[in-house]
Parts: structure tokens; C-alpha cells; sequence
């Protein structure tokens, strides 16, 4: 091990040798290269040891160079930005880097967990399950902290992630995932015609597998033809390449789902800019190029640091210019494998020997063992002597029964190429089984995605061009799209031959799935324990279920369950795929919504103006609404309350009401429409006049009150609850379309257009004096209780004004247009100043509304109905209306429902409170004794003591009875008596004042 | 899943409100209790081509009757409910 960079190759690679990176790897200092990834950096350090496995604890190096690694997880960057099982393989490096490996106790090299390994034989498929059984309540107190402790990944930072996150659309004729030869092409043929096209490609760099394994195309290099390619897609306007972005998911219609790792190449995210970003990509046609992912074979030790897929080895070896091991042996069972072979020698390493498990190797081959004078032994690897500083000694049997020794510091394995189908199986397609390159590749795909090249089966580098060119092509047709494709571009397909190879039984551990720590025996067991579905190996074995969801591993536990099943591979099936193909950050998707932004906020009209009188705000739904308005002096939030209630009661306040639900209903069928939604009639009010009313589901349960005016003969102006108003437009946009398409009615939501004050108090009306010209009545007998009518002001402005009361004293609510809310509170304040005026937030409104007996939210909870309410005698009989008929039944009006009541303690000095449940006298509490509970409560200041409204069985007919409160929460229980819920001013002489 | 809005064209799910079957037709005032209870109540669960209620509540407030089959998402019909859009002038 060394910090020199003694495994970097003189030259060569895709790195930038004259920007040297310093980076940390638990601690210690190391350079790399602009280019490297933490991998290759690590690799070209002579780094093996990376990271520690998940139940035994294994010593663990790296297996890949891509996201399908299932050990090189680290925890890069610290503190808050600390952030778990990132992959070496694909981090970028950059300057300052540090990263610490994972799950060992106290370091790396020695690692207490280890003895893991010792109780190994216990510690199989099911373990937990079997183990920890009983008794119930230790596995929350003991076994799972100890597991927990024992097992398991990286740790995140615990503290809230500093950086933003981002979130957008984009849309397009086609959407290519994948930049290798079949990607490029697929672009090449689809920009030419005059695609939109998005090309997406997880990688830093565009090239795919050809910056690895190179080739000729068109007669050029392949790091030409890329270099040539890349020009004229940028060249086109309506191409994005989009590097550093992984399509990760296919959604219904059309949409795709990738994700855009905009700054994590960097320590920090520049200011003002996103650490990643979600993309929600609409495409007229899907293009996956994804390639296909090389799959081990499973033998024992096949964990051992510096066992490598023989496809890896190749990428470090010639895009990073580093290299895994001096003395190379190569295990494959296919053609492909031998490549790496070909790049050793070309790169001057040494080759130990090629073990392969074809009985037939190619004379072409032959020769080059010949030439690099390494023996080619027909065969398999049985095991791997080995530890944390890599691989020794590597066991082979031979075809015949012999055996073989090979020493090596490195092992390149080859099992054939797994297709990456999950993109195109993201819907429950099942990809089919091919047995000519013994893998499954896609059968289908989502509606408008086709897979090409490599993702598709077609391995040879002809083959992908051909193929992504062709998909391209037709996709950007589909797309409408019919420019000059051009030429194809044209290589040559090499050989491809595989003889099916997945496991080598033998002693030791041989591991399936590597990040999980699945071994072949544990697939065994679950196929002797009677788990044979896959499904059900899946989840007895946890196979595949780690952060690479199993990318390496899951084709080799099928096959292995196959095997000891008797049943063919196509037979078992593979499991369900399901995105995202990659790890996706929860903030990404919730990208700026978040904390204050986690929904918007909705000011009222006098918001500003609010909040420099110092008031306090509650969030109602997405608005701020003024709750109180402390003043100097006030000791807590009652004192100020109860002084803005008795302002009210004795002279004059106001209140910002804009937020309630607003909505015009104009036509000829106006009122007809209302007299159908509400249970009372509105097509009999009078213009000029306000009226209550009640709404139904259609099940005869409340919905929402309000008031309601007549403006005009064909105009009412309708008002909602704050809470329902979005539910209501929607409800009556139903009625009005789909139930009653007959009446000629239209809707308009005017919430946000309305500024709206409650005016209330027995000075009301000397402060609306000084605000509406004086040539407006304002007397009883020219504005009645209940009247509704337009109004000129004082200056020029013209105000709607309501004369309804819901404080329950002399009360109107004036209405403007929005922008003059603000101005209109500033105005109240001056012109009120003689009388007094006191602005009032929603709890002093809460207490009128019970002092006067009023239901609000907590009555109308999707319960009750209008006879529970009270207001039962408001239902018409005269028409049809929504709900009327399932109101009618029996359950609904029994005689013994929970209806509406006053409640007061016996004891004038106790606190009521909400929630409390309501008992017989002399009855045990319970569920059995339960008659009901307390649902909204005050302190009441004109009766001086706590008061509140109740749901109680037959409560109105047991006005004065002295019930239990019961309330199990708070430990109290204490006497309160049943009565009128009206407390104040029950004839309501005050508001008609 | 993307609907295709008849006024606003083809938009994104997020901007529609799911409500459900649309077959069952709100009975006549007088069709009694029964009708009224079968009518609130009683779905049929359907795996397949359905018929379905959607709102256009973050677009132009049209409630539409989708033809979506439940076991691909796959929509073959949109259109607006009767009432739907303006008032035909002269109507």
C-alpha cells in the first residue's frame, strides 16, 4: 500500500495527468488524478481493502467499475454532508475528498466483528427469523439494537442536508438512456431526422463501454468516432446530452424518471446551485442502450480483495491507467472474457493463466497465451486463498478431475453478461431467456421504449451500432420525424460463445450476493426449507435486496435455485423489477419542498399590516391567519383574547375573514342550482338579502355552511368554510357538470379577489360611517339583519357589505377587491380610533362562535348531521336536494345520536377541555358508558369560566343534567352540567340591534 | 399517467383529481331509498376498461369522464362531462 500512485500505468487512459487530485481514504493521504473516480484512485494507490461486508464482516474489495458494485460502499464527504454507502465506483474524484470505509469497529484492517465469521455456520438464511423468535418484547428492547449494531451499512450524518435540491420537466420526441456505441448511434439516427432528443448517461464521460474497450468504428478508433459523434450531436439545437444523469424509472404515459447528479463531482455545490437534480422527462419514444452488466461466478473466496469482473479489470486498466494487480489470472467461461486478457499483455502486465470453462478455446487465443507465455488450463477456479491484502493462491479444477495451482495477485472473473433489463421490465414485464448468450434479455417493454444493443442481447459492437441506429431511427419516425437519417456507422461483430457456468461447489464461503452477504448454501437452505419460489428466495435470503437491489447477484441465485431444484433457469423466473434502477436521495425528490417551502403559503389581504402590529399567526390549511394581537403588558395569550372579546362585546373590532371559500354563481338557474346543493331554499331569497346555509354529502352527512347572498336575480354570491373551500368548487363544479349538465349556471372561485372583514360590535355601525359614504343607510330599517347589498365609500370605491353576524353582535362584513385589504385595516384603525377599535384574531373568534353556540370544524367532522347539529328544521321537504334522501335513515335520525350541547363545569374554576368524554353519573367510564365528548372549548369572558360545545347522546333533552367529563389523557375527571348551547344573548336581540 | 385534457390538452397527472366509476347516474328524487343507497355506495371493482370521474381541478375545473384500463393505465377516451365549459349562448 502506498500513497505514490505505484499502480498507475505511465501512460495511457482517460485521466488528466497534469491536475493531481489529493484525496483521503480513512485518513490517509493519497493522490489521483482529474478523470479518476475514488475507485480507480484506490486501485491506482494499491488500495484492496475498501470496506468490510454486512453480516460476517468479511474483508472486501472492489468487484466492478460501474453502479452495479455491491462492496465498494463508502461514506464520502463529513459532517452534515456525510453521506452513506456511496459507491468508489462511481464517485468522481475531486480535490480534498474524503472518504471513510463502512461497518468495521475500530478499523479497517482489524475488525473485532470478524469473529462473525467464526459463528458463520448460525448465521445462515432465515437466521434472524429462526432466532430471535421469543419472548416478543426482547426483540425491540435487545435483539434488534444488537443487530442493528452489528449489522449493516454506512451511517448517515444525522443532522439536516445543507444542500437544495431540484426538481423539473423536461420534454422530447425521444429519450435515450445509455451513451455507449448502440446510445450514440440511437442519437446519431434520431437528432438527424429532427428528434427532440435527451440523451441520458450516468457516467461522467459519453462513451459507455467503448471508453474501456475501444474498437474500430467507421475505420476510426473508437475514442475518435465517440469524439466525432459527440461533435455533431452538440452541434444539433435540439439534442442534450446529459452526463452524470441516470434514467432511473418508466412511468405510466410516457414519462421517465432520471435523476441528474449536478454537483456531486464537486466539494460543494457552487452558491445558488443544486446538488442534483430530479427530472420528470416526457418522450414520445424510449430508447434503453443501458448495456449489460458482467456477472460473477460463484466459487469459494470468491470475495476476496482482488477478485474483479474481468470487464472491471479492463476500465482500470485502460480508462484509468491503473491496475488491480501485477500478476493477473482470468476465470471465464465465454469469449468476452479474454479481452482482458488482450489488455494486460498490452499493457505489459502479467498474465498467471486462463482458466476457462469451454472445452474449445479460439486459435487466436492459443496463440496470444503463447505469445505471453501463460498456460491455459481447461477447468474452473474452486477457491481462492486469500485475505484483506488480496488474493494469493487460486485453486483450480481441472476438466477431468485433476487439480491446479495458480498464484496471482488478481483475479479477473468472466460469467457472461446479464443484459440490463430493467428499465424495460419496470411495468411487470418478464424478460425471456436466451439460451445462446445464456441470459435473459427484455421480452417487451413499456409502451413506446424498445431496447437496443447490449440491453437487448446484441453484444458485438457491429450488432449495437446497427441496432441503435435502427431504434433511433424508428423511434424519432414514431415521433414524426422524417430528416435524413444518413449513414450507419459500421464495425465489426465479434465472436461470441458461453458455456453456462454459475457455481463451483466446493469448502468454503461462496458468496451470490456480495453487499448482502448471501451465500450458495444459504440458497440451498431456502430451497430445502421449502422458499423455491424466487420470490420467495428473495425475501428468506434477503438476495437482492441491498442498494445495488441485487445488479451482480440475482441471475446467479436464480440459476443456483434452479440447479438444486432440477428446474430449468427460464422455469424459475427472476423477480419482480421495480424501479429506480439507481439509489435516489429522498431530497431529491422532494427537491425545495421543504421546510418553509414544503407547500405555499397563502397571506391574507391584511397580512402586512397584521404583522406590524405584532400579531401572532397560526397556519390554517396553507394560510397564516392573525390568531391574536399581544400588547404590551399581556401576560399570555388569554389575557390578550380575552380583552379583544370584550373590545367586541362592548364596543367595536374587526377581523381579516378573507380566507373563507368564495364563489359566484351566476345564470338563469342560479337559485334552482343552490336549492339542489343546499338543504335549505335559495331560489327564494330575495335580492339584497343573506341567508345560512347547510350542505350535505350525498351519503346525509354535513359537508359545509356558509352564507350565501343575492346579488342580483341571476347572481349569488356563495361563501365556504376556510378549511373546505377547494373541496366545495370541486363538489359543485360535480353538481353543476356532471349531476344537473341541464341548468344554465356557471361558478367562479373569488376567493383570492375578495378582501373580506367581519365588523363587529354594538359601535359598529359609527365606524362604518366614517368609511361608506353617507348617503348609505346603514339604519335597521335600511340595511336589516341579513342584508346584502353593494355600497359606495367614502372617496370613490365601491364595497360589498353583509349584515351577518357570527360574533353574535351588531356585525357586518365588508368586501373589496383584494388590493385595497391592506388599505381598508389601516383605514379601520384610523377611522376607529374614537371607538375604540380593536382588531381580533381567530381565537377570539373561536370564543364568540361558542359563546353564541355557532358549529364549526370540530361539530362538522364528517359525522354529524344536520339534526345533530340542530338544524335538522332547516332541511327542505319541498325539493330534492344532495343528500336528502340517505339523511332520511333510520341510523341517522335515532333518537339516541350524539347531538349537539352546551357544556359547563359545575365548579366555575375549572378548565374544560376538548376531548374529554362525556358519562353518566354514577356510571363507570368506558366504551360501554360513553355518551359522547366535548368538542370545542373556550374561556368564556362574559360568563367568567370555561364553557364549550359537546356531541352527546339526546343532549338537548337533557338540558341541566350533571354529567362526568372524562378525560383519560390528562387523568381528570370531573362534574359538568348539559345545557343551552347558545351562553349568550339566546333571543340574538344584540346583532339585531 | 398523463390525461389529455379536451380544452387543455395532454397534461400531467398531478393536475387532476381522481373521484371514480362514473356509470352509476344519480337516481330520479322520487326512486326511493334502495336506488339512493345503491347509487352512494355500491361500485363495482373493476380490473380492466372502466369508465371514471376525473377533475381538472389544477387546469380548467372540467370534470371528464376518462376510459382508463385499471391494469395499464392505458386511456382510450377522454371526454368533458355533459356540463361542461361555458353555457352555450343561445342554447
Amino acid at each position: 500500500m502506498a500513497g505514490d500512485q505505484a499502480n498507475r500505468l505511465t501512460s495511457g487512459g482517460l485521466i488528466d495527468r497534469s491536475t493531481a487530485l489529493s484525496f483521503r481514504f480513512d485518513g490517509k493521504a493519497f493522490l489521483g488524478f482529474k478523470g479518476d473516480t475514488l475507485a480507480s484512485a484506490l486501485v491506482a494507490n494499491g488500495v484492496k481493502l475498501v470496506g468490510r461486508s454486512f453480516k460476517y464482516h468479511r474483508p472486501r474489495g472492489i468487484l466492478t467499475a460501474g453502479s452495479e458494485e455491491p462492496n465498494a460502499l463508502v461514506e464520502l464527504r463529513s459532517g452534515a454532508r456525510r453521506e452513506a454507502n456511496t459507491k468508489a465506483t462511481t464517485a468522481e474524484l475531486y480535490e480534498g475528498l474524503e472518504a471513510a470505509s463502512q461497518n468495521r469497529w475500530p478499523s479497517l484492517n482489524f475488525d473485532v466483528m470478524s469473529v462473525n465469521q467464526l459463528f458463520a455456520p448460525i448465521f445462515v438464511a432465515g437466521f434472524y427469523y429462526k432466532t430471535f423468535m421469543w419472548p416478543a418484547k426482547f426483540w425491540e428492547a435487545i435483539y434488534e439494537p444488537a443487530i442493528r449494531r452489528a449489522a449493516g451499512l454506512g451511517r448517515a450524518s444525522g443532522v439536516s442536508d445543507p444542500d437544495h435540491y431540484d426538481k423539473a420537466w423536461a420534454h422530447c420526441d425521444v429519450v435515450i438512456a445509455g451513451s455507449g456505441p448502440a446510445g450514440l448511434a440511437a442519437a446519431l439516427a434520431a437528432g438527424r431526422s429532427g428528434a427532440r432528443v435527451i440523451l441520458c448517461e450516468e457516467d461522467f464521460v459519453l462513451g459507455g463501454r467503448l471508453l474501456a474497450d475501444g474498437g474500430t468504428i467507421d475505420g476510426l478508433p473508437a475514442a475518435e468516432w465517440i469524439a466525432r459523434a459527440v461533435a455533431e450531436l452538440t452541434a444539433m439545437p435540439d439534442v442534450r446530452l446529459m452526463t452524470r444523469t441516470t434514467l432511473f424509472g418508466v412511468y405510466d404515459g410516457g414519462t421517465y424518471g432520471a435523476i441528474e447528479r449536478v454537483n456531486d463531482h464537486l466539494p460543494v455545490p457552487p452558491e445558488h446551485q443544486v446538488r442534483q437534480r430530479l427530472w420528470r422527462i416526457v418522450a414520445k419514444r424510449c430508447v434503453v442502450a443501458a448495456g449489460a452488466i458482467e456477472r460473477p461466478i460463484v466459487f469459494a473466496g470468491n470475495d476476496t480483495p482482488g477478485v474483479m469482473m474481468a470487464s472491471a479489470m479492463r476500465s482500470y486498466i485502460s480508462r484509468y491507467a491503473a491496475t488491480p494487480a501485477r500478476r493477473i489470472a482470468l476465470f471465464t467461461n465465454n469469449e468476452d472474457g479474454w479481452r482482458t486478457a488482450e489488455t494486460a499483455i498490452a499493457a505489459g502486465l502479467q498474465v498467471a493463466a486462463v482458466i476457462d470453462a469451454r472445452p474449445h478455446v479460439s486459435p487466436a487465443h492459443r496463440s496470444l497465451a503463447s505469445k505471453g507465455g501463460f498456460p491455459v488450463l481447461h477447468g474452473a477456479v474452486s477457491s481462492v486463498d486469500g485475505g484483506k491484502n488480496g488474493v494469493r493462491k487460486i485453486s483450480v479444477s481441472l476438466t477431468g478431475g485433476a487439480r491446479a495451482e495458480v498464484e496471482a495477485d488478481g483475479l479477473a472473473v468472466s460469467g457472461g453478461w446479464n443484459p440490463a433489463v430493467g428499465l424495460t421490465s419496470y411495468h411487470r414485464g418478464r424478460p425471456k431467456w436466451r439460451d445462446d448468450i445464456a441470459a435473459f434479455v427484455p421480452d417487451g417493454a413499456p409502451p413506446g421504449m424498445v431496447a437496443a444493443g447490449a440491453a437487448n442481447g446484441a453484444f458485438g459492437l457491429g450488432a449495437c451500432l446497427r441496432e441503435g441506429f435502427e431504434a433511433g431511427a424508428a423511434a424519432a419516425r414514431d415521433a414524426g420525424r422524417s430528416g435524413n437519417i444518413g449513414s450507419m456507422p459500421v464495425a465489426d461483430d465479434e465472436a461470441f460463445s458461453i458455456s453456462p457456468l454459475w457455481h463451483i461447489a466446493g469448502k468454503g464461503k461462496a458468496f451470490v450476493d456480495q453487499q448482502h452477504d448471501v451465500t450458495a448454501s444459504d440458497v440451498e437452505l431456502a430451497q430445502r426449507e421449502g422458499f423455491q419460489s424466487v420470490e420467495h428466495l428473495k425475501r428468506y435470503t434477503t438476495l437482492g435486496m441491498a442498494t445495488d437491489q441485487g445488479k451482480t447477484s440475482n441471475v446467479a441465485g436464480l440459476a443456483i435455485m434452479a440447479a438444486v431444484t432440477g428446474k430449468s433457469i427460464p422455469e424459475t423466473g427472476t423477480t419482480i423489477y421495480r424501479p429506480p434502477y439507481v439509489p435516489v436521495a429522498i431530497g431529491a425528490f422532494a427537491g425545495h419542498h421543504r421546510d418553509e417551502n414544503f407547500h405555499a403559503t397563502r397571506l391574507t389581504p391584511s397580512h402586512h399590516w397584521a404583522a406590524e402590529q405584532g400579531a401572532v399567526f397560526v397556519d390554517t390549511g396553507l394560510w397564516k391567519r392573525a390568531q391574536w394581537y399581544p400588547r404590551a403588558g399581556e401576560k399570555d395569550w388569554l389575557e390578550s383574547v380575552t380583552r379583544e372579546v370584550k373590545a367586541v362585546r362592548n364596543g367595536v373590532g374587526f377581523c381579516d375573514v378573507s380566507t373563507l371559500g368564495k364563489i359566484d354563481v351566476h345564470g338563469a338557474d342560479a337559485g334552482a342550482f343552490l336549492d339542489r346543493v343546499y338543504i335549505n331554499a335559495f331560489s327564494s331569497l330575495a335580492v339584497g338579502k343573506a341567508r345560512y346555509g347547510l350542505m350535505l354529502r350525498e351519503d346525509g352527512i354535513v359537508y359545509d355552511d356558509g352564507t350565501t347572498s343575492r346579488l342580483a336575480e341571476d347572481h349569488y354570491f356563495l361563501t365556504t368554510t376556510t378549511a373546505k373551500a377547494g373541496l366545495v368548487m370541486q363538489h359543485l363544479e360535480f353538481c353543476r357538470q356532471v349531476l344537473f349538465p341541464e341548468l344554465d349556471v356557471q361558478l367562479t372561485s373569488v376567493s383570492d379577489q375578495w378582501a373580506q372583514f367581519s365588523i363587529a360590535g354594538p359601535k359598529t355601525r359609527d365606524l362604518l360611517k366614517e368609511i361608506v359614504d353617507p348617503a348609505e343607510d346603514l339604519s335597521n330599517e335600511g340595511f336589516p339583519f341579513m342584508g346584502a347589498r353593494e355600497v359606495k365609500l367614502r372617496g370613490d370605491l365601491k364595497a360589498r357589505l353583509f349584515r351577518i353576524s357570527f360574533s353574535g353582535e351588531m356585525a357586518f362584513e365588508i368586501s373589496l377587491p383584494a388590493r385595497y385589504g391592506e388599505a381598508m385595516a389601516r383605514n379601520l384603525m384610523v377611522a376607529g380610533k374614537p371607538f375604540g377599535v380593536t382588531p381580533y384574531g381567530t381565537e377570539a373568534l373561536g370564543v364568540m362562535r361558542i359563546e353564541k353556540g355557532h358549529v364549526a370544524g370540530p361539530e362538522l367532522n364528517g359525522t354529524t348531521t344536520a339534526g345533530d347539529l340542530g338544524l335538522g328544521k332547516m332541511m327542505s321537504t319541498r325539493k330534492d336536494f344532495i343528500g336528502r334522501v340517505m339523511a332520511g335513515r333510520e341510523a341517522l335520525t335515532a333518537p339516541n345520536r350524539q347531538v349537539v350541547v352546551g357544556i359547563k363545569p359545575t365548579d366555575k374554576g375549572r378548565h374544560l377541555r376538548s376531548g374529554a368524554h362525556v358519562i353518566p353519573k354514577g356510571e363507570t367510564p368506558g366504551p360501554d358508558n360513553d355518551q359522547g365528548y366535548v368538542t370545542s372549548v373556550c374561556f368564556s369572558p362574559v360568563l367568567d369560566q370555561w364553557i364549550g360545545l359537546g356531541l352527546v347522546e339526546r343532549g338537548r333533552e337533557r338540558i341541566g343534567e350533571i354529567v362526568l367529563a372524562h378525560d383519560p389523557l390528562r387523568g381528570e375527571d370531573y362534574d359538568v352540567e348539559l345545557c343551552n348551547p347558545v351562553f349568550y344573548d339566546p333571543d340574538g336581540g344584540r346583532q339585531r340591534g | 399517467m398523463r390525461i389529455t385534457c379536451p380544452f387543455c390538452g395532454e397534461r400531467e397527472l398531478g393536475e387532476f383529481t381522481y373521484l371514480g366509476d362514473a356509470k352509476p347516474q344519480r337516481p330520479a328524487a322520487d326512486a326511493g331509498e334502495d336506488a339512493v343507497y345503491d347509487y352512494v355506495y355500491l361500485r363495482d371493482n373493476i380490473a380492466g376498461v372502466m369508465s371514471e370521474h376525473w377533475y381538472h381541478g389544477g387546469g380548467c375545473r372540467a370534470w371528464l369522464k376518462v376510459t382508463r384500463n385499471t391494469l395499464t393505465h392505458e386511456i382510450s377516451a377522454v371526454e368533458a362531462a355533459a356540463g361542461a365549459g361555458a353555457a352555450k349562448v343561445g342554447a
